[in-house]
């Protein structure tokens, strides 16, 4: 759940980035690392193993400014993919505010990412959320390949429910930061709805 | 949901700062970082400037999840204290009022025993300071006297962070 400090004057959501092994999460992270303003971000952290798959998660602090006099900060996460970190993918989701569902376009990574879907309504369930009440966003990665799936399908497997969804390609960058700001918004209006 | 928004306020802030202050001063720590079980930083004393404050504060939140989870596995309820034994620098790091993490980074200025003495002592007045701001955040959810700063909110609002 998100942190308000009066004090302070801050206000701290955290968003996770959900979705198959090697759909693309961290290379989201990544670019909107590159993107963004030096005195905007703090240090990215990987949790990976010698090949670069990630292992716990990759963090990346961003502080984008103030609404209404409140620094507004986002704590970006991303889960470890693979099927068998399922234990740390729970742990990550633990106060989450907003899920962006990172979805891989390919044809043969159809069953994984409505395997990966299914765990994280199972997941957010234990945790004591309903997938289909929390701020959470759909994003079709990896456009920019050759043996897509067409969008008509994928939003019939993945997103029935029509939540925002965006075509993306995370290694040039298209589309990431349309979702960051799409998830970011449904965060902070459902702040404002909650109270 | 398993854990309530955390909001903070001035008066609660201050006392919890005292606190820190009087820890850090009696246990010859370093830095004392309090943390939110999300990851969150709540406030920090000593020599934070040194360290990135944000990463350490999602680490530690990761790494009492990580041990948590382990906790579990072998039926525990959760491992409450874990310490971290480097060259110079130790970490002590323990949950209070089961929902914040206390982080104590001291050296050889300091010891072991004398951390965990002055964690206990100030563990306890932290948990009362917690368990007093939760129920005054319900109170005021109750009442509707939130004074909630986003309330007003639009879309430009939220436009202009990314621009």
């Amino acid at each position: 759940m998100s942190f308000i400090n009066y004090a302070s004057r801050e206000i701290n959501c955290k968003i996770v980035y959900y979705g198959p092994g090697l759909c693309g999460k961290t290379t989201n992270l990544q670019y909107v690392y590159q993107k963004t303003a030096a005195d905007a971000k703090g240090k990215m952290i990987s949790l990976a193993t010698e090949t670069e798959r990630t292992l716990f998660f990759d963090f990346l602090p961003l502080a984008l400014g103030e609404i209404r006099g409140f620094k507004t900060r986002f704590h970006l996460y991303t889960v470890p993919g693979q099927v068998f970190y399922d234990a740390s993918r729970k742990l990550i989701l633990k106060g989450v505010d907003g899920v962006v569902f990172v979805a891989d376009s390919q044809e043969e990574r159809m069953d994984a990412n409505i395997e990966s879907v299914e765990n994280l309504r199972i997941n957010l369930i234990e945790q004591g959320y309903d997938l289909d009440k929390i701020p959470y966003v759909v994003q079709y990665n990896k456009r920019d390949l050759p043996n897509v799936v067409s969008v008509d399908e994928l939003r019939r497997e993945l997103n029935p429910t029509g939540v925002p969804e965006f075509e993306a390609c995370a290694t040039t960058g298209e589309g990431v930061f349309e979702t960051l700001k799409a998830i970011a918004k449904l965060i902070l209006f459902d702040l404002k709805k909650g109270k | 949901m398993s854990n309530p928004q955390l909001i903070m306020y001035d008066e609660e802030f201050k006392q919890i700062n005292v606190v820190l202050e009087k820890l850090l001063r009696e246990a010859n720590a370093k830095v004392i970082f309090l943390v939110d079980k999300n990851g969150q930083l709540i406030t920090g004393c000593g020599e934070t400037e040194r360290f990135d404050t944000t990463s350490l504060a999602s680490l530690t939140a990761g790494n009492i999840a990580a041990t948590g989870g382990l906790a579990k596995l072998i039926g525990e309820k959760e491992f409450s204290i874990l310490f971290h034994e480097g060259e110079k620098d130790n970490l002590h790091i323990s949950i209070v009022a089961g929902r914040v993490i206390l982080v104590v980074l001291f050296d050889t200025r300091s010891s072991l025993g004398l951390v965990r003495l002055r964690v206990k002592k100030a563990s306890e007045e932290l948990t009362s300071i917690f368990t007093k701001l939760l129920e005054k955040s319900e109170e005021k959810e109750k009442s509707g006297d939130s004074e909630f700063p986003f309330a007003e909110i639009t879309d430009d609002d939220i436009d202009n962070l990314f621009s």
